[in-house]
C-alpha cells in the first residue's frame, strides 16, 4: 500500500475529493462522506471545519461530523444554493475541499472529568466526532452525557447510532414539536440538564446549536456551577475564505474562522450579549 | 537607518529615478492629475507628477488647487491608496475544469506577480501597507498572491510636508516623518536655494538605485530645511483623535447613544471602506462559462456596510441595522483590529472623512464617544 503524504497546499485552493457515501438524514438534510481523489488535506480534528465546494456553485463551511483516516463526513442542511447542491450529491461526484480550519473541541482537556455534550438541531454534527472520541476511550472520562434537541422527530440526526450512544452514555433526546409516534421528551434541550448525571464543579461542557440555544444552555450550566472556562461553544458567522482574510466572520475581537468556531463561554458570553455585534 | 548616505537630487534626479526604476523592469506607479483629482497611476516620466498642484480637503469635500509654487508632493491623500495595486479590487484565485469523467482539476494562477515601484508613498500609507502585510500574510494562512506582489514592490516614500485639513497621522503615530519599510525616502524642499529632494536609502536595493541618480551629497542647509518642514507639518494636523486609549474607548461604548446619532447621517454606502488604505474585506464569487465545465473563483473588495456582509443562509443578517454596521467599521478600525492583528487599523490619512458623502468624521465620532463615556463616568 502506498502512503500518500498530505499535500503542502495553498489553503485558498480546493483539493479534489470524491463523494463515497450519502444518506438522507431528514427532508432537508443529508450526510455525505468524501475521500481524497489523490493527496489528502492535513488531518482534521473534531470541531474544525472544511470549506466544501460544489462545482460551479460555490463553497460553504461545513464542520466535520466524522473523521475516519482521510475520509471526512459532513452533514449538510439545504439552506441556500451551495448547501442545496451539496445535499443532493451522489456517490462518485467530485467536490473541492479546503481546510482544516478553525479551533477544535479539545476533548483531551476533559480527561478525568464528566462530559456534558449539548446539541441543538444540526449542531449535533460537529459534536458527533467528539462523542465518538469519548465512546472510543470511556476509561479516560467520567460520566458522559449527550443531550440532543431537535425541532421534530423527523429532524433527528444519526438515529441509527443513537442506540449505541444510549448504551454507553447518558443520551437524552427531546423535540420541540412531537408527532403522533413520538413517546419521548418534548421541550427545550436545557430541560434535559435536570436528568443529566454530572458534577458541575468538575465537568466540561461542549455546546453547539442555534445561538439562542447556546445562550440558554450556557447560562443554565453556569447557574449550576460549571466554570465558564470549561464550557466550549461552537459559533457560526458568514465565512467566505476560511483563511482569516475576508473579514466576514468577525465577532468583535474574534475572527471565527481563525479564533473559533470553538471558543470558551468566558470569551463568547460578553460578545453574544451585545446586540448585532 | 541613519542618513549618513543621504544625498540631494533635483527634478532631473526625480526623472532619473523613474527611468532607473522602469529600467529595472518595474511598473512605476505614482501620483498624477486626472479627472480633477490626484490619482495613482503608471508614470512614464517625471513630468507626469503633479507639479504645482495641491488639494483642499474637508469632510465630504475634495478640490484640486493650483499652488503658487511648483512642489510635486505638496498634496495629501487622494481617493486611491496603494492597496489598489497590492490587494486589487478584483482578482481570480483559481480556475477549475471538469473532465468528461467528472474529475476536477483546480489550478492557481501562477503568472509571476507584477514588479511595482511606488513613488510617493506617504508615511501614513507606508504604515497602511505594513498593516495590510500583517492582515494578509502574518496569520496561519498567508495570501500568496499578495505576498508575491508585496515582496517584489519597491517603495519610495515621501515625507509629509503639507498635511491636509483632514489629516491626523500625529494622533495615530504614523507620520509626518517616515517610519521603517521604505527602499528610498524623499523629503521635498523648495526655498530660495531651489527645488530639491533630500533622499536616503533604507535597503540595499534602494542604495543601488540611488547610486544611479545624478546627485550631490546632502548639505547641512538642505538637511535642516527638510527636518524643519516635517516638524512644521506635525504642528499643522487638521484633525486629532482624543488622547485616550481608543481600543478601550471602543470597548466601553458599544451601547453608546452616539451610534444612533451617526446612523442618522450614515448612508451605509461603504465609501469609507473603499478609500481606507487598510480595509481588506473581500467576498468570493463563483462563475462558470457556457460549457458548464470551466469554473472560476474570483475575489472582490467587499464592505462591512453591505447588508449581505453578515448574511447567514436561513438566519438573515447578523448586522441588519445601519447602526450596527457603522459601529462594526469604527470599532474594528480603531479597536478590535488590535486584538486581531496587533495594531490599530487606522493610520490617520483622513480619506474616510474626505470621501464620506455626508461628511462623517471619524475623529469627531471618536471625540463624541469619548465625551459620552466621560459624562457617563461622571454621573
Amino acid at each position: 500500500m502506498t502512503v500518500i503524504a498530505p499535500r503542502v497546499c495553498v489553503a485558498t485552493v480546493p483539493v479534489p475529493y470524491q463523494v463515497v457515501e450519502c444518506s438522507a438524514e431528514s427532508a432537508d438534510t443529508a450526510t455525505i462522506a468524501v475521500e481524497p481523489v489523490a493527496a489528502p488535506l492535513p488531518a482534521f480534528a473534531p470541531g474544525q471545519f472544511a470549506m466544501v465546494y460544489a462545482f460551479g456553485v460555490g463553497d460553504v463551511p461545513l464542520s466535520v461530523c466524522g473523521i475516519d483516516g482521510h475520509r471526512l463526513t459532513h452533514t449538510v442542511r439545504s439552506v441556500g444554493a451551495t448547501s442545496g447542491a451539496l445535499r443532493s450529491l451522489r456517490p462518485g461526484t467530485r467536490v473541492g475541499v479546503r481546510g482544516p480550519f478553525g479551533t477544535a473541541w479539545d476533548l483531551s482537556s476533559a480527561s478525568g472529568r464528566d462530559l456534558v455534550v449539548v446539541a441543538g438541531g444540526i449542531g449535533l454534527a460537529p459534536l458527533r466526532p467528539l462523542v465518538h472520541g469519548a465512546l472510543a476511550a470511556p476509561e479516560r472520562y467520567g460520566r458522559v452525557n449527550v443531550l440532543i434537541g431537535a425541532r421534530t422527530p423527523g429532524d433527528l440526526l444519526y438515529t441509527e447510532e443513537l442506540p449505541r450512544w444510549r448504551a454507553d452514555t447518558r443520551t437524552l433526546v427531546t423535540v420541540d414539536r412531537p408527532d403522533a409516534t413520538w413517546t419521548g421528551d418534548v421541550g427545550v434541550v436545557t430541560a434535559l440538564l435536570d436528568r443529566a448525571a454530572f458534577d458541575p464543579s468538575s465537568s466540561v461542557a461542549f455546546v453547539c446549536g442555534p445561538e439562542v440555544m447556546i445562550r440558554a444552555t450556557a447560562r443554565e450550566l453556569v447557574h449550576r456551577g460549571v466554570d465558564p472556562d470549561r464550557i466550549r461553544v461552537s459559533l457560526e458567522r458568514t465565512m467566505h475564505c476560511g483563511t482569516g482574510h475576508c473579514g466576514h466572520c468577525q465577532l468583535g475581537p474574534l475572527l471565527l474562522c481563525r479564533d473559533g468556531p470553538v471558543v470558551t463561554w468566558t470569551h463568547a458570553q460578553p460578545l453574544l450579549s451585545v446586540r448585532e455585534l | 537607518m541613519a542618513d549618513g548616505g543621504a544625498a540631494v537630487i533635483d527634478k532631473a534626479g526625480l526623472d532619473a529615478l523613474i527611468t532607473a526604476l522602469a529600467g529595472r523592469g518595474r511598473t512605476v506607479i505614482g501620483p498624477t492629475v486626472r479627472d480633477g483629482a490626484i490619482v495613482l497611476a503608471e508614470l512614464s516620466g517625471g513630468d507626469e507628477l503633479p507639479y504645482g498642484w495641491g488639494v483642499e480637503l474637508e469632510a465630504g469635500h475634495y478640490r484640486l488647487r493650483e499652488r503658487a509654487d511648483s512642489a510635486a508632493f505638496a498634496h495629501s491623500a487622494g481617493p486611491q491608496s496603494w492597496k489598489t495595486f497590492l490587494h486589487p479590487p478584483r482578482e481570480r484565485q483559481w480556475t477549475a475544469d471538469r473532465a468528461a469523467d467528472g474529475e476536477l482539476a483546480f489550478s492557481e494562477d501562477r503568472t509571476p506577480p507584477p514588479a511595482y515601484a511606488f513613488l510617493g508613498v506617504r508615511p501614513c500609507d507606508l504604515r497602511a501597507i505594513a498593516v495590510q502585510d500583517r492582515v494578509l500574510t502574518a496569520g496561519p494562512h498567508a495570501d500568496s498572491r499578495y505576498r508575491g506582489r508585496r515582496r517584489r514592490a519597491f517603495l519610495v516614500a515621501v515625507e509629509c510636508t503639507e498635511p491636509g485639513a483632514t489629516c491626523f497621522c500625529v494622533s495615530m503615530g504614523t507620520g509626518p516623518a517616515v517610519g521603517p519599510g521604505y527602499d528610498l525616502a524623499l523629503t521635498e524642499v523648495l526655498d530660495d536655494e531651489g527645488h530639491r529632494f533630500l533622499i536616503r536609502a533604507g535597503t540595499e536595493e534602494g542604495k543601488s538605485v540611488l547610486a544611479e541618480l545624478p546627485q550631490r551629497p546632502a548639505d547641512p542647509a538642505t538637511r535642516t530645511a527638510a527636518r524643519e518642514r516635517v516638524a512644521e507639518a506635525a504642528d499643522h494636523m487638521g484633525r486629532t483623535m482624543p488622547p485616550v486609549d481608543l481600543r478601550t474607548l471602543m470597548r466601553d461604548t458599544l451601547d453608546a447613544e452616539r451610534w444612533n446619532d451617526v446612523t442618522a447621517r450614515c448612508l451605509t454606502c461603504g465609501n469609507c471602506t473603499m478609500v481606507c488604505p487598510t480595509c481588506f474585506c473581500t467576498s468570493t464569487e463563483d462563475i462558470t462559462d457556457l460549457t458548464g465545465d470551466h469554473a472560476e473563483r474570483w475575489r472582490r473588495w467587499e464592505s462591512c456596510y453591505d447588508l449581505d456582509f453578515t448574511h447567514l443562509a436561513g438566519a438573515g443578517s447578523v448586522r441588519s441595522s445601519p447602526r450596527s454596521r457603522y459601529r462594526q467599521w469604527l470599532t474594528h478600525k480603531i479597536g478590535t483590529w488590535h486584538d486581531q492583528f496587533g495594531s490599530s487599523g487606522c493610520v490617520g490619512c483622513g480619506r474616510c472623512i474626505v470621501w464620506c458623502p455626508t461628511g462623517i468624521d471619524i475623529t469627531e465620532e471618536a471625540h463624541a464617544l469619548n465625551a459620552e463615556r466621560a459624562a457617563g463616568q461622571a454621573r
